[in-house]
């Protein structure tokens, strides 16, 4: 017995001898890249201009997961702005760095990563997240450390209405998109029953909520309001679902939940029409749910970020944005992109406020003051952190692949006053 | 009447599809008769619609989806129980092994997809060569977990086999999911789109007023599932090998004496039950048709206690245990807001599901047909 744990012991010790020499090399050859090098080749190529240190951005989205394919557009979309709008930090001597981290889609990453980021002083401004059942824990870490985030995509109220300095949105809010939802099942559909489904996440429960008070102030019949975290088998659910076969299903997620879930009950026999809001807005819902999305009464959604075309000025975004990562943009990378864009002119402000490296506070005064020209719209942000007036889209589907999903159509676009606290 | 039992086609092949049947006719009709009774006691409560014509408007859907789902924790429960019945511990990378097969069948289906051969090759060979492979990986990738995890323990303490097993479980996951996202960072899978499986057959049945639906995707996988459990009652019941897996379930020391390769034959159950819950995976993916590296954990827990509600270590008990708690879970997903008038909806079936398991296990500690035996040492 003595002699075996002698040999693990000794196994354990030549483990951790090789970890460690394994471990190290890595340590040891990143550090010079990351600190030194910049400021290495950029002395002697912009002699006039005196280095004034790093500053990074942080994004933070899923880049792995099921959400990844809007995760990495967040991303992508910061990166793109951070490459074509950093100019003018850079001239000003400061090497500005994005760092973009992985939520996973799940709250408990998300703060993980946000207190890594505010651990890191170079980080002066952030963007991020895509979910905002994510997105409201992260932000109370970002809230206390004084970071500022602007969020690109969440639409949860609450997001904005705990009344933070730090967080901002370039995106309307749930409480505005779910009754807008609920006025086109109405009035263009004219529902007079709807199912409610939601995946049991900040952002899903929400949406559902408000648009089953929109419903019953309209006297549709809410046949049932169900929650599921299920992403496979949905037939329990779809069995009722069709049997009491209501005029509308609202389904209040993300699109990969939601695609099975609409083939499934379309193979079931559902015939009515699919609804959704900005989380069905992804080209894999499409492969996912196939022809489902356009037989029976079909699929709309509606959605905070209409597709690239509807913004006028983000035309040479989309040919940029295609040619450097070889995919068109998805939902959320133009608002990724203003949110990066808000970042950058908003350091630069507070750095020119301030005489030199500006402090995070600082930065985040200067983004409630800016008004700044995106390619979304002019984005002003209120008391809040909200925009006054945000844009909303309903859009119907026409794709039933991925590759087909440009063909889908904006039935409707408003801009709608935020409601405030 | 002796000659007739001792007969190996009453034995083998008509025994147990009759005990099958009467296991899924038996459960499906005793929770069909509560649930009419529940709807006639409560009536008079629901005043806007009639209780117990809603019920009976889909009740037949809700008992051919209870059993669909349930025939699938059967065959993963099999798993589970047969381990428990040789080695007395609980393997809960069961559920990854599931996992795995599923996920192999469907990159093999998406390869077919790639080459073309897809739309040109017949759906059910298709549909055969990826039960193969998913039963060859999975019996494989079982058989490697335990020489690695669980073998080095097997004079342990039991709890610390139950513990490797769990880091197993994470290993699985996380490794499956960077294999999947190395390319892309993407680690959804997707079955490609092929053949009739989705269609469904329409039986109209005189009496009642919706024809039952079966969808043929639905009929495939419980038919398939019928056809494993037959053929593992005849290699535990019928053959040498299975002869010698009761040997040393039920006392190893003196199987080991009696000259049969203990190791060997711990193998083989892992195989074979590794084999199943690849089989199971694949058929599961055909009905879900989305697949994540994460997606063994539910339907592996749930099967486990399906394990436990049939008496562990029996393999009948793991049969019924499974079909009872598929049925369970889609008589309350289904009915749970009807009953409650939306107070309480489907999210709530699985709380549900549990309490009735609770309700069962004071009753019969020991499961539905678990004998009580003493510990063994």
């Amino acid at each position: 017995m003595n002699k075996r744990l002698l040999a693990l012991l000794s196994v354990l010790v030549l483990a951790s001898m090789v970890l460690a020499a394994c471990g190290q090399p890595p340590a040891a050859t990143e550090a010079p890249v990351v600190t030194e090098a910049p400021v290495a080749t950029e002395a002697p190529t912009e002699a006039p201009v005196v280095s004034m240190g790093t500053i990074k951005i942080a994004t933070q989205s899923p880049l792995s997961g099921g959400q990844s394919l809007l995760g990495v557009a967040i991303k992508q979309g910061a990166e793109l702005a951070l490459e074509q709008l950093g100019g003018e930090l850079a001239a000003m001597g400061y090497d500005v760095q994005l760092a973009p981290y992985d939520d996973q889609a799940t709250p408990d990453v998300g703060v993980a990563n946000a207190k890594n980021i505010v651990a890191d002083s170079e980080i002066l401004c952030g963007v991020g997240h895509l979910n905002s059942g994510v997105m409201i824990p992260s932000s109370e870490e970002y809230h206390t450390a004084g970071l500022a985030f602007i969020s690109p995509a969440n639409t949860n109220p609450v997001v904005t209405t705990r009344g933070y300095l730090e967080v901002n949105r370039v995106v309307g809010r749930d409480d505005v998109q779910a009754p807008a939802a609920e006025e086109y099942a109405f009035s263009t559909l004219g529902a007079k029953s709807v199912y409610i489904i939601h995946d049991k996440t900040a952002y899903g429960q929400g949406v559902a909520e408000f648009f089953r008070v929109a419903a019953e102030e309209d006297a549709i019949t809410v046949v049932d309001f169900v929650g599921t975290e299920e992403t496979a088998n949905f037939d329990a659910i779809v069995t009722p679902l069709v049997a009491a076969a209501p005029d509308v299903v609202f389904f209040a997620g993300i699109y990969n939940q939601a695609g099975v879930f609409f083939k499934q009950a379309r193979e079931a026999g559902y015939e009515g029409t699919f609804l959704g809001t900005d989380g069905m807005d992804s080209s894999d819902l499409a492969d996912l749910a196939g022809d489902a999305l356009t037989s029976g009464g079909g699929m709309a959604y509606t959605t905070v970020a209409g597709p690239v075309s509807a913004y006028p000025a983000a035309a040479t975004f989309a040919t940029d944005y295609t040619a450097k990562f070889g995919a068109a943009p998805e939902a959320y990378a133009a608002q990724a992109y203003d949110a990066m864009g808000i970042c950058l002119a908003s350091i630069k402000a507070a750095a020119e406020a301030a005489g030199g490296t500006p402090t995070r506070a600082q930065v985040a005064e200067a983004i409630r003051a800016i008004s700044y020209e995106g390619l979304t719209s002019t984005i002003a942000f209120d008391e809040i952190g909200d925009l006054p007036l945000a844009k909303y889209f309903i859009i119907k589907v026409n794709a039933t692949s991925k590759d087909t999903w440009g063909s889908n159509e904006i039935i409707a676009s408003f801009d709608l006053a935020s409601p405030g606290k | 009447m002796k000659q007739f039992t001792s007969n190996p086609f009453y034995k083998f092949i008509l025994f147990p599809i009759g005990q099958i049947i009467v296991f899924a006719l038996g459960a499906s009709l005793v929770l069909s008769l509560f649930t009419v009774l529940l709807a006639y006691i409560f009536r008079g409560f629901m005043t806007e619609f009639d209780l117990v014509e809603r019920v009976l408007l889909i009740l037949p859907q809700v008992v051919i989806n209870g059993l669909t789902i349930g025939f699938v924790y059967s065959t993963i429960a099999l798993g589970y129980t047969m381990v428990y019945g040789v080695l007395e511990f609980i393997n809960f990378s069961h559920s990854e092994i599931f996992m795995v097969g599923g996920i192999v069948g469907v990159e093999l289906m998406a390869y077919f997809d790639h080459t073309g051969a897809l739309q040109t090759m017949n759906q059910y060979v298709i549909i055969a060569l990826a039960i193969l492979l998913g039963m060859v990986i999975s019996g494989s990738l079982a058989v490697t977990v335990e020489r690695v995890a669980y073998k080095p323990l097997r004079g342990a303490p039991r709890l610390v086999p139950l513990i490797s097993a769990i880091g197993m479980s994470f290993f699985l996951q996380d490794a499956v999911r960077l294999i999947l996202s190395l390319t892309t960072g993407e680690f959804n899978v997707i079955l490609p789109n092929f053949g009739t499986f989705d269609e469904f057959l329409i039986l109209a049945v005189p009496g009642i007023a919706t024809p039952l639906r079966f969808q043929i995707k639905s009929i495939l996988l419980v038919g398939v599932t019928v056809i494993m459990l037959v053929g593992l009652n005849y290699l535990v019941n019928g053959t040498k090998v299975g002869k010698a897996i009761r040997a040393v379930a039920q006392d190893r020391p003196s199987a080991s004496l009696m000259g049969i390769n203990v190791n060997m034959i711990i193998s083989i159950t892992f195989l074979i039950g590794g084999a199943l819950g690849g089989a199971a995976g694949v058929l599961f993916a055909l009905k879900a048709t989305k697949l994540d590296p994460f997606v063994g954990f539910f339907p592996g827990l749930k099967a486990f206690t399906a394990a436990v509600l049939g008496g562990i270590g029996n393999l009948t008990g793991a049969l019924l245990g499974g079909l009872i708690l598929g049925l369970l879970e889609s008589f309350s997903a289904s009915y749970l807001s009807t009953f409650t008038n939306g107070a309480f909806g489907a999210e709530y079936k699985d709380i549900f599901a549990f309490a009735v398991l609770i309700l069962v296990l004071i009753l019969r500690p020991s499961g539905l047909l678990g004998q009580t035996v003493g510990q063994k040492a």
